[in-house]
């Protein structure tokens, strides 16, 4: 049991809550800009590259630059919607997807170039875990990473729940068409997601990187999931994205867990290919998602 | 006349190269010019179509599934039959969403498939490939091999060029461009739009295996990443979008002008120093991005437009009121 | 001087007209209803006084003021607001929250108006935590419709309320549709439900293929026989496109 929770549940926690934070971007993007933005998993991965330039620059732990890092990523996913997005808001939905799978490729580029493709470590040194209750353990950095997920999503809820531009998001999510009739500033909602959605994949991003390392597909390996966690959730659905994000890292994680015997129950070199299953058996079963979102 | 002859092989390269993308890219038309599907799993049913062939037509060995030596032929219509199954399945559950999902779904399957290589070494070795394919003509002596596959790359362009023009136009096409102008209409009579682009989707995968398959016996070799998979779904796409979508001689110049182009730049940057020339390979990938971004933003119709009578264009708006 | 006037309007979707011309008018403190078969336009007509399809020719007039082709987002600010027919509520969010959406655009402290809306309204005032899908199709429509309210606004523009409504609802949706005419608010509506509807209305217009064919005060058009044969007799009119 111990081996159960400390090798595969908390693992799948983390990686739960980094999928759940890629993925509320991407439903919210999915809904109110209207189409799937394949970048986003890049926003993640230059959030990460800046996270480590500022720590190599300060030496300060990672969590700490993370603010500043995040403000970086919210500049480049405001440019790239001005520049990029903005001229297609119009256009049929497919440019737009073209467009962010181009501009996928464009900032992984940038990214190789400018900090070369070797791994880097965000947090270097092995670290002793902590035990609690004579039970469970916990890496230190792992805790980490719990609690400030923790803080995100509560940020994030407080923000949709309790703030004007946050209901109107929510509102937007719903209804774009109606938002617009209701005269809500629609301009600043898709900025406002923007934003949110940048902070968030930064955020994610470092999670990852604390985690595990820094590199330059990271991005594209989340990719994926994220999606998968937003159409599990139910797209536009941000809380559905935060439960559908935990199900996937969870799912993904203990698969490998020797339920029958002593072979995992999957190949672990399969693992990412759990999110596509799940993601294929939602869309046959219930393609609105567990939080009825909207299908298309 | 050493160089010349090295700039003439050069040039073959180019073209076999250049015509094995134009299949791919025809292949892509018809799911998107003619259907309106975004397939952002090129590389996969590529890699099936590449798979099946070197597994059937190579000889037997302990390092992978195969040992059938079965001709070309088989080769290639396995690949395309098996591609062609393979995305009936695929189409089942994702046609009838918005393209968006379509992406995801073919973008997971190309990952799938890619970590089936990687983990099945049994049947595909693994990262190491499958080796050692037989290729067309290759005992025939030097450069006449080289241009007889160039030729038979070329017929297959022509034979698919011909193909899906016939099926442009006819009404199957015409079906094809109603749905994809305005779905409602084409609902309200009577046609049933499902299993239209199911049809177009399939047969466009298969195209794509097609191509897979001659890319195997080219190279006489494939492997999981043969080339980085991501950017040849990107290649593809760019090169069907400056050609001109839905317009399928744009789908053939955009090919061969965008392999030369990616290919002239890489001699540009293998001439700087080597540090430089490893990143150099990012910055050839940015800037045809942005070309890209560009025409997406100007040039949306590519440099060959779209003929066809104008229809009316259901205005992206009204859906909304 | 007209609340809102609409001169001869041409305009559709795309390349499709799907109004020739169209007339009419709302006075100050009236009901106006718009009804015609289906495929006349009705919605269309509405729709461009909002500024959600393009007007080829004519005007749209706000209190004497062109507002023709005007974006939504600034139309709502002037003071018109519209319920759709369909989506026309946000539907994760709360009833209250709905109403919060539909004063976005206020500056000012709007709580007096959501007490207002709330008595106007009551069971939206027991159920204003409840998340708006979650809500009978009346009790929606209440929704849409004290959203709209919110911004007390110089005209409510309102699409086919009582669409997929049960007979007992359609009633109260027409006796809360007077009593909001009654508190000061003109009304533009559009209605598949053409004999209820001209009960209550002050003018009636009727359309047919995208122009006027009939207009008079609502009692004269119920008791128009060409009217009758059309609407409360007849059935359907010949084919027509979509409506918009």
């Amino acid at each position: 049991m111990a081996e159960f929770i400390n090798f595969y549940f908390i693992p799948g926690l983390i990686l739960g809550s980094i999928y759940a934070l890629g993925a509320i971007g991407i439903t919210m993007t999915f809904v109110i800009l209207r189409f799937a933005n394949f970048a986003h998993g890049e926003s993640m991965t230059l959030g990460v590259y800046f996270a480590w330039t500022l720590v190599q620059l300060t030496g300060l732990h990672p969590l700490v630059v993370m603010p500043i890092a995040m403000v970086l990523t919210v500049l480049y996913a405001l440019s790239i919607d001005r520049i990029f997005y903005k001229p297609l808001r119009n256009a049929p939905v497919v440019m737009l997807v073209v467009a962010s799978f181009g501009l996928m490729l464009m900032t992984r580029s940038v990214v190789q170039f400018f900090w070369g493709v070797q791994l880097k470590s965000v947090l270097p040194g092995i670290q002793k875990p902590i035990m609690v209750l004579d039970y469970l353990r916990i890496s230190p950095k792992h805790m980490m990473i719990i609690i400030s997920a923790l803080v995100l999503m509560f940020a994030v809820h407080y923000l949709l729940t309790y703030t004007k531009i946050g209901k109107a998001m929510r509102a937007m999510s719903d209804s774009p068409e109606l938002a617009r009739l209701t005269g809500i500033d629609t301009e600043k909602v898709v900025l406002a997601t923007w934003v949110v959605g940048a902070a968030l994949a930064c955020a994610a991003g470092v999670f990852l990187a604390i985690d595990t390392h820094v590199e330059t597909r990271m991005g594209f390996k989340l990719l994926l999931p994220m999606f998968a966690a937003a159409i599990l959730g139910g797209v536009g659905r941000p809380y559905g994205a935060l439960v559908g994000g935990l199900i996937i890292g969870l799912a993904e994680e203990i698969s490998s867990y020797p339920f029958i015997g002593t072979e995992p129950l999957l190949n672990p070199g399969y693992k990412a290919g759990v999110a596509f299953a799940i993601m294929i058996g939602i869309l046959i079963w219930r393609p609105s998602g567990l939080f009825k979102g909207k299908v298309f | 006349m050493d160089a010349f002859y090295g700039y003439m092989l050069y040039g073959i390269s180019l073209a076999t190269m250049g015509g094995i993308y134009a299949v791919l890219t025809l292949g892509l038309n018809v799911q998107w010019g003619f259907t309106g599907l975004f397939n952002a799993g090129i590389a996969g049913f590529f890699g099936i179509g590449a798979y099946t062939t070197a597994i059937l037509t190579t000889a037997p060995t302990h390092r992978h599934l195969g040992g059938y030596e079965m001709p070309y032929v088989v080769g290639f219509l396995a690949a395309m039959l098996l591609c062609g199954i393979i995305a009936y399945l695929v189409g089942k559950v994702c046609l009838r969403l918005r393209s968006d999902y379509l992406a995801i779904a073919t973008i997971g399957i190309a990952e799938i498939f890619r970590l089936i290589l990687k983990n099945e070494t049994w049947a595909t070795n693994g990262p190491r490939g499958v080796s050692e394919i037989p290729k067309p003509f290759e005992h025939w002596p030097e450069p006449w091999n080289q241009f007889a596959f160039l030729a038979l790359v070329l017929v297959i362009v022509a034979i698919v060029y011909v193909l899906v023009e016939v099926a442009r136009k006819s009404p199957w096409g015409r079906v094809m461009t109603a749905i994809r102008e305005n779905e409602p209409s084409a609902k309200a009579a009577g046609k049933n739009v499902e299993v239209f682009r199911m049809e177009g989707f399939v047969i466009g995968c298969m195209i794509m295996a097609l191509a897979g398959a001659l890319m195997a016996h080219y190279l006489k070799f494939v492997d999981p990443n043969a080339t980085d998979p991501l950017l040849a779904t990107f290649l593809v796409w760019v090169m069907l979008i400056v050609g001109g979508s839905a317009n399928n001689k744009g789908a053939i110049l955009g090919a061969f002008l965008m392999w030369v182009v990616w290919s002239a730049t890489e001699i540009v940057t293998s001439r700087l120093p080597d540090e430089l020339a490893i990143r150099a390979a990012y910055i050839r990938i940015f800037l045809i991005g942005l070309m890209l971004q560009i025409f997406l933003q100007k040039f949306p119709q590519g440099i060959l437009p779209e003929k066809r009578p104008t229809v009316p264009k259901s205005n992206r708006n009204s859906e909304t009121v | 001087m007209s609340v809102i006037e609409l001169q001869s309007v041409y305009g559709g979707y795309g390349d499709t007209e799907i109004l020739h011309g169209v007339s009419l008018k709302v006075e100050p403190g009236e009901i106006v209803v718009v009804i015609g078969p289906n495929g006349a336009g009705k919605s269309t007509a509405m729709k461009s006084v909002f500024g959600l399809l393009h007007l080829t020719k004519g005007e749209v007039l706000l209190d004497g003021a062109p507002i023709t082709n005007t974006p939504p987002e600034q139309v709502v600010r002037k003071g018109v607001c519209y319920v759709p027919q369909t989506e026309n509520i946000f539907q994760s969010l709360t009833v209250e929250e709905n109403l919060e959406m539909g004063a976005y655009v206020r500056e000012d402290d709007f709580k007096p108006r959501l007490d207002e809306i709330y008595e106007l309204f009551p069971p939206l005032a027991e159920k204003r935590k409840q998340s708006a899908g979650t809500l009978s199709g009346g009790q929606r429509q209440m929704v849409a419709m004290g959203k709209a309210l919110m911004l007390e606004p110089k005209i409510l523009l309102l699409d086919e309320p009582t669409a997929g409504l049960s007979p007992k609802f359609r009633g109260e949706i027409f006796s809360i549709v007077k009593t909001i005419n009654g508190l000061g608010t003109p009304i533009l509506m559009v209605e598949q439900n053409a004999k209820q509807a001209l009960t209550i209305a002050d003018q009636g217009y009727v359309l047919v293929d995208g122009q006027n064919k009939f207009a008079g005060s609502g009692r004269d058009l119920l008791e128009d026989p060409e009217v009758a044969e059309m609407f409360l007799g007849g059935g359907k009119a010949a084919g027509g496109e979509n409506d918009g």
